[in-house]
């Protein structure tokens, strides 16, 4: 019987495969249909599986091609992209496969012609199942069972749902990642069994064969709240990556609507907690006044105190940092008015500085301090509260713009540097700042104060040199 | 402390380490479990495990180590001054974390950063503890990725290499002045000379792959690094020319952009708002405008706006196209690739596929919808046999026309 009877006959056939993912045994048919002329419109394909043509009509007894039937040829580029297509579940995959197989046999490049129809549409099939595969390998999630045997305690079993007919074919992956592991994925169309040494195919599962829980998914949806953002709220993207159909054998999913839901509140939350109010920074002297008289970013600005605004020329070459004010200068609302700040004034004079041509302020604005009786004792401020008051530290050097500035004390270099250096290795040499000013390290005044006997005299020759340092620099900068 | 619960540790430490923008688990060495002892593979392409509401993929565990730290930069919530709740790991904790969850297929690897505790070299001898737990005591075969501490000894940042497939540090800012500013404690000299020396590490590495088979592995996903945006006075020019210098000068696979978010307890030399999440996407898209379709970064930096950042509303390619309008409109079935790319709307397969249907047949109008997104977004800049957009391209409000409507905009930015 030759191929050309067939046609003369007009015969239709029905060609059933045994499996829906079987790329091997369409290719085998295909190839013998090729062989045999038999043109794509006299062809039924059908599978299980499918919504295949249950009443078509024809003959299941295909043709077999004479031996010297010349072969069948297909580009490599149709091979690969047909053995997805093979495993969608769209009904028409196999005809559509035969059909660019038959043009492939006049036109051997028609592959590469991207607007062709028919090839866009495997194109379609293969990305579509190539996108379920992936799915598979990122959704699957096992749950451990403690299996009867002895040996081999552990038993992971995982329950999916694929769009396709994809399982067969990714079950290679899964063994590769997991090959010391016992697992099972059990879906409606099948499952598979590793035993750590060889596959099984099993018959079609239900949900309710696989199990119900795993005491890691705690952990695991606790990570999931945890590494989300909800400063930057992407539903629609999550969407587009992690469709809802996929929610449901996921146990982190569950948590979403309630993640979504309070992502604002907490943000808003984060911000209130935060940081205190965006503000621009004052451009004048006054307005730093004013503004640091209202300020309660931090907890010393809601004592009972008032603001202290530096003092001096606004363009005053030095400027002075203390830490904070104090008792009197808190009363007197000035900066270094007592007794640190009378030290201050001696050693300025015996170094040649002219307190009145310096601008000083402090690191902190407002005094912090514990009510003990009558007397309100110091109390140094934190990091945090240094940071905090930065702001007005800045905006008042932005304005004065000094070309040298001397910190005394580490609450004074804090403010200036923004980070806590040691006095001992930083003293006597400038630190370049990013404006191109500079900043010398000494130790506050009130630390003399509390010194005695030789410790006193070896701290304020430090001290004394340290003035006699800036002054030498200052009429460096200044010539 | 001992008595946190490690559920309360993982909440603690999984919410301290969501700041670093990257999680990817792709471009490493392709291996599997087969004929090991433990489990794990990594196949080329990487696999984002679950998404979570912020758009952002889910691929590896990551978390911090301790977020306790001596550091005090001031962007960062685990910053020393910082009130945060604090909690800590062993390395062993982290990694039965990680196998525990990779066994049930939620992730496809570890991605572990640290506080510093005591020293930069403590905390770096930790981090490699916990790798090599995995990969020693497991034979995990998984993906890591470690953060490596530019100030720790450098052969310690060269044993982190050994066990990870990519190792990455942070630059952090995108301006010198604004490290100084904002993290004190670290150095970008510091930085940058860890990072070349593993480039030296990993060009070492796979040239004595290619001479001896065994050769241990350095890295072989490369190194990565992060810039934080909107944080500091940067504008879009820094960051993208900063960008191209790293990619140059230490053949960094990927340059993470992390828009600066407000995080609890701040400091308050920070802005409290954050920069609009769109600019991050706007600078992700002029990073793929120059590794993918050949734009050099001054040509990038041509579609910033002369206070040098880039429009928000249209992305770097349109806001190019629409400055250089006499290079268009562009003949489908005969302009080059590298012009072809030009064209706004065209990614780099349309243009693969109009390469290669056009040997075929000659192009018309509706062949080209079938191989692109959207016609009328090429439409203006291409003429093919049946098309020329005579008007289109010299219109006044041809941006108007082609960017997105307004309402989007907003929701993206929500």
């Amino acid at each position: 019987m030759s191929a050309l009877q067939h046609l003369e006959f007009d015969t239709c056939y029905l060609v059933h495969l045994p499996e829906p993912d079987d790329f091997d045994a369409w290719r085998e048919r295909a190839r013998a249909l090729i062989q045999c002329d038999v043109p794509p419109d006299r062809i039924v394909w059908t599978a299980p599986g499918g919504a295949g043509d249950l009443f078509a009509q024809g003959d299941p007894h295909l043709p077999v091609p004479e031996p010297d039937a010349r072969p069948v040829r297909a580009s490599r580029r149709f091979v690969e992209l047909a053995r997805q297509a093979v495993l969608h579940t769209d009904a028409e995959r196999f005809a559509l496969l035969y059909r660019v197989l038959w043009r492939l046999q006049a036109d051997p490049r028609i592959m590469e012609d991207k607007a062709d129809l028919d090839v866009r549409r495997i194109e379609e099939l293969d990305k579509a199942v190539r996108r379920d595969s992936h799915k598979m390998h990122a959704f699957v999630r096992f749950r451990r069972v403690e299996s009867d045997e002895e040996e081999n305690g552990e038993h992971y079993v995982a329950w999916f749902e694929p769009e396709h007919h994809i399982l067969r074919a990714n079950a290679g992956f899964f063994v590769r990642r997991f090959a010391n592991m016992k697992w099972s994925i059990l879906t409606p169309r099948g499952s598979l069994h590793w035993d750590g040494e060889t596959l099984e195919e099993g018959p079609p599962a239900q949900r309710a064969d696989a199990p119900t829980g795993d005491p890691m998914e705690d952990l695991w949806r606790t990570y999931y709240a945890s590494i989300f953002n909800p400063a930057r709220l992407k539903v629609g993207a999550m969407l587009k990556e992690m469709p809802r159909k996929y929610w449901k054998n996921m146990p982190e999913a569950a948590l979403i609507p309630e993640l979504v839901a309070g992502a604002q509140k907490r943000e808003l939350q984060m911000v209130a907690e935060g940081a205190p109010e965006t503000e621009d920074r004052p451009e004048t002297l006054k307005a730093v006044d004013k503004a640091i008289h209202r300020c309660r970013r931090c907890p010393i600005g809601c004592l009972d105190n008032q603001a202290v605004m530096g003092e001096g020329p606004k363009d005053a070459a030095l400027m002075i940092v203390g830490e904070q004010p104090g008792d009197q200068e808190d009363l007197a609302g000035r900066p270094f008015v007592g007794p640190a700040g009378q030290l201050l004034d001696r050693y300025l004079e015996k170094a040649g500085v002219e307190r009145k041509e310096a601008y000083l302020t402090n690191a902190v604005k407002h005094f912090k301090f514990v009510q003990r009786g009558k007397r309100r004792l110091h109390q140094s401020p934190t990091a945090k509260e240094i940071d905090i008051c930065r702001w007005w530290l800045e905006s008042e050097r932005a304005i004065i713009q000094p070309k040298l500035i001397l910190a005394t004390g580490a609450s004074a270099a804090r403010g200036i540097l923004g980070k806590t250096v040691s006095i001992s290795k930083t003293r006597g040499e400038p630190i370049p700042l990013e404006d191109d000013s500079e900043l010398w390290v000494t130790a506050h005044p009130s630390y003399l104060l509390r010194l005695d006997g030789e410790a006193k005299e070896k701290q304020s020759r430090l001290f004394e040199a340290d003035l006699a340092a800036v002054k030498e620099r200052l009429a460096e900068l200044a010539g | 402390m001992e008595s946190q619960s490690i559920l309360e540790r993982l909440g603690i430490l999984a919410d301290a380490a969501k700041y670093d923008a990257s999680c990817a688990s792709s471009g490493t060495s392709s291996r599997n479990s087969l004929g090991g002892k433990g489990i794990g593979s990594t196949e080329g392409m990487g696999i984002c495990h679950a998404y979570a509401p912020d758009g952002r993929c889910i691929s590896l565990l990551k978390i911090l180590l301790t977020n306790h730290c001596v550091f005090d930069c001031h962007y960062c919530i685990n910053r020393k001054s910082s009130n945060v709740r604090r909690a800590r790991f062993t390395p062993q904790d982290v990694a039965d974390l990680t196998l525990s969850f990779y066994r049930r297929n939620y992730i496809e690897g570890l991605f572990l950063s640290s506080g510093i505790v005591k020293s930069s070299n403590r905390t770096m001898e930790q981090l490699i503890e916990a790798a090599r737990i995995l990969r020693e005591e497991h034979d995990f075969r998984g993906y890591i990725h470690l953060k490596t501490i530019p100030e720790a000894d450098p052969e310690l940042v060269h044993q982190a290499g050994l066990y990870a497939d990519r190792v990455s540090i942070n630059v952090e800012l995108p301006t010198d002045s604004g490290l100084t500013r904002l993290a004190p404690d670290k150095n970008a000299r510091q930085i940058e000379g860890a990072m070349g020396r593993t480039k030296d590490d990993i060009a070492e590495a796979s040239d004595a792959k290619r001479k001896f088979r065994h050769a241990p592995r350095f890295a072989p996903a490369g190194q990565s690094t992060q810039m934080i945006v909107g944080a500091d006075a940067a504008t879009d020019a820094d960051i993208v020319g900063k960008a191209s210098r790293l990619y140059g000068s230490f053949g960094l696979r990927r340059v993470y952009y992390s828009a600066f978010s407000p995080i609890p307890d701040a400091s308050a030399v920070l802005p409290l708002k954050r920069p609009p999440l769109i600019r991050e996407h706007r600078l992700y898209q002029s990073d793929w405008l120059m590794r993918f379709y050949g734009y050099k970064p001054a040509e990038v930096m041509q579609a910033a706006g002369a206070d040098g950042m880039l429009p928000l509303d249209i992305d770097p390619k349109l806001a190019w196209a629409l400055k250089f309008r006499d290079r268009f409109p562009l003949d489908v079935n005969c302009a080059a690739r590298e012009d072809l790319l030009r064209v706004p709307g065209l990614g780099v397969g349309a243009v693969d596929r109009i390469l290669a249907a056009r040997r075929h047949r000659t192009l018309r109008l509706d062949d080209v919808a079938r191989l692109t997104r959207s016609i009328a977004k090429v439409r203006p800049f291409l003429c093919t046999v049946d098309w020329r957009p005579t008007a289109l391209t010299d219109r006044a409000d041809l941006r108007a026309l082609l960017a997105p409507k307004q309402e989007q905009l907003e929701l993206f930015a929500a």
